[in-house]
């Protein structure tokens, strides 16, 4: 006779065996955050400076100014007057120029495109009609690595796929498992009601050995990505953000009867943090008054302390704050679970 | 030494009222004594899941009292589930768990219990061990349920309509699981609407009706209480019988209206037979259809409640 192994280790064991044989959980788990990293990675990637695109519109001096124009900074055309106005309408140009006294600069003052073409184009035309600067200056160009769009992204991939995944591990899971009746099979058996709930926190604790090394891994080999702090913490870290939101997992799923109510409950969740909780653009892009609340939501605290270590070798107690929010994040909402889970 | 307990279930005065006006168990005593196999019977809404869900502890009664192996629920959960073995209704096991790796995980929810793969060749699909359970028929998931409830080693199982759905010869052999079982001296609780399975593998049924307990005994007892054992099914070309006078023939215990004419309940049938002959022949009445059959626990319901167990 085999010895009967743990029930804990058994539910563990078994919550493995059924995610690794439900391939498009493995897809989106593991899959899915590195084609995003790539694609991302690839439509941001650091290129040098565009050229800006400017019109001249057609009169006796457009000549004269398209020669003064000529420069590696600028592309420009000469268009009648319709033309000019039809492009920079659409987007096709960022600025028209119209030559005369005083030459006129049309562009829309809103786009951050528009006013630098105004700046490099008045720059250029002003030089050519002999305006001398009065101080010497000099261009340090630099690119650093822990600067870039994916360095910043990768981090943020992190966070999102620890969420993601401990909503759909756990949220889901157990919902489905109420829907088929195997919750109250199990609880027929002198089975714990902890060892059932400890095996969706045992899981998504060592998914995070899986989990955070593959992303950071690829962005490593695929983008040069490094990690500034440590490692360690970066685990220690990764492994509070997925129990904190095992617990919101748990929490959604506490109650509810079908897949459908525990879809949108976990869509409420996930979907305004994907948004504003720092993921592919900074939190920085929302009004002043927002940024308490920002602050505090878990995935902004996780993604916070995640970019910390990771591109600025933050240490814990640079992050603690975050610390702090993403644990009472998960006691709270563990605690509560516990409280309301529906059994039978 | 373990001291076997007189009852293994015994519940008294029991309810289950749904909201305010449903009421799904109706005040019923029931007692299973230890090492018989214990039928609950009725159509389908009568009560019989509501009833078993409650002796197994995952539901609780609006009213009534419940010992099962001499133990409450409210103070023995553990100990108790430590001894029972619970086979629901409709238990969907996950699809892609093999039947090895579904047995593994049940045994180790128990502190003692079988080899699981014991437990495989007792419901005959040790050569689904490998196979995941989404792969298996009707007749070997449900087998695959009831061993599930095999591998703590109860002293008390649990069915509840473990062969509904199922084709013959899949029912066959959920029978002789049961049978086994029952060899080992242990004591079984079944739900069905099947007569033929009470009659096969009870011992004792309960008949429920609307939440309520309306016949109780062994299924040769009941069918003996409808006065005769044998059933005679007569269908006319035109005209009735009269039930009074049909009634007061030699061998005749009873006689009921059934859809297309009347059944009666008789024994000895060679007595009854001849004189039902003889009694058509003199009122002149003509036959379009007889027919003989031993008499049923469908019988005894329909004697009851005069509906069928499937209306």
């Amino acid at each position: 006779m085999t010895r009967p192994r743990s029930a804990l280790r058994e539910l563990t064991a078994t919550r493995f065996r059924l995610f690794l044989r439900e391939p498009s959980a493995v897809f989106w788990t593991f899959g899915f955050p590195i084609i995003l990293s790539i694609a991302l990675g690839v439509a941001f990637r650091n290129r040098p400076p565009d050229a800006v695109r400017v019109a001249i519109e057609a009169s006796p001096d457009a000549g004269r100014t398209l020669v003064q124009l000529a420069s590696p900074q600028v592309k420009a055309t000469v268009e009648d007057e319709a033309t000019a106005r039809r492009e920079l309408r659409t987007g096709k140009v960022v600025l028209v120029v119209v030559p005369g006294a005083p030459i006129t600069y049309r562009y829309d003052e809103t786009r951050p495109e528009g006013r630098l073409a105004r700046s490099v184009v008045d720059d250029l035309l002003q030089r050519a009609a002999g305006r001398r600067d009065p101080t010497p200056v000099a261009d340090d160009r630099v690119t650093e690595i822990g600067a870039r769009y994916i360095d910043f992204l990768i981090p943020g991939l992190v966070g999102f796929n620890l969420m993601s995944s401990s909503m759909w591990g756990i949220g889901y899971v157990i919902v489905e498992m109420r829907t088929k009746k195997l919750i109250k099979r199990m609880l027929a058996t002198p089975m714990r009601k902890s060892d059932f709930l400890l095996s969706f926190v045992a899981m998504r604790a060592l998914f995070v050995l899986i989990e955070v090394p593959l992303l950071f891994g690829f962005g490593w080999l695929a983008f040069g990505l490094r990690v500034a702090g440590s490692p360690l913490l970066l685990f220690a870290l990764s492994t509070l953000g997925a129990l904190s939101f095992a617990g919101l997992g748990l929490l959604v799923s506490s109650r509810a009867q079908n897949t459908q109510t525990v879809g949108g409950l976990m869509n409420l969740v996930m979907m305004p943090m994907s948004i504003c909780s720092g993921v592919f653009f900074s939190t920085a892009n929302f009004p002043d008054g927002m940024q308490p609340f920002l602050r505090v939501l878990p995935l902004t605290a996780l993604n916070d302390a995640l970019r910390a270590v990771a591109t600025e070798g933050a240490s814990l107690q640079g992050i603690a704050f975050q610390v702090v929010t993403l644990t009472l994040w998960g006691a709270v909402s563990f605690a509560v679970a516990l409280r309301t889970f529906r059994w039978r | 030494m373990t001291t076997t307990p007189p009852l293994a279930v015994s519940c008294r005065a029991l309810v289950k009222r749904y909201d305010r006006d449903v009421v799904a168990v109706d005040g019923l005593d029931l007692e299973v004594h230890a090492g018989e196999c214990f039928g609950l019977l009725g159509p389908n809404g009568a009560g019989k899941t509501t009833t078993v869900e409650i002796l197994e502890g995952l539901l609780d009664p609006t009213a009534g009292e419940v010992e099962i192996l001499g133990m409450r629920w409210s103070t023995d959960e553990r100990a108790l589930r430590e001894r029972l073995g619970v086979s629901l209704q409709q238990t969907h096991l996950p699809e892609r768990l093999s039947v090895g790796e579904v047995l593994t995980l049940f045994r180790s929810f128990f502190a003692r219990g079988k080899d699981p793969d014991e437990v495989m060749r007792v419901v005959a699909l040790e050569e689904k061990k490998s196979a995941w359970s989404e792969k298996l028929s009707g007749g070997q998931k449900q087998r695959l349920a009831v061993a599930c409830a095999l591998v703590g080693d109860p002293e008390l199982l649990f069915l509840d309509e473990p062969t509904t759905g199922l084709d013959p010869q899949s029912r066959l052999q959920l029978w002789d699981v049961v049978e086994s079982f029952k060899r080992g001296g242990r004591t079984v609780v079944l739900t069905t609407h099947y007569m033929d399975e009470a009659e096969r593998l009870c011992d004792r049924v309960g008949v429920i009706d609307h939440g309520k307990l309306i016949a109780l005994g062994s299924p040769r007892s009941l069918i003996a209480s409808l006065g005769g054992q044998e059933v005679i099914e007569v269908t006319l070309e035109e005209g009735t019988l009269d039930e009074a006078v049909v009634s007061r023939l030699h061998g005749v215990h009873g006689v009921r209206r059934v859809a297309d004419g009347f059944a009666l309940a008789v024994e000895p049938l060679h007595v009854a037979l001849p004189a039902l002959v003889d009694h058509l022949r003199g009122a002149s009445l003509r036959l379009k259809r007889l027919a003989t059959r031993h008499a049923t626990l469908e019988d005894v319901f329909v004697e009851l409640t005069g509906r069928g167990l499937r209306d």
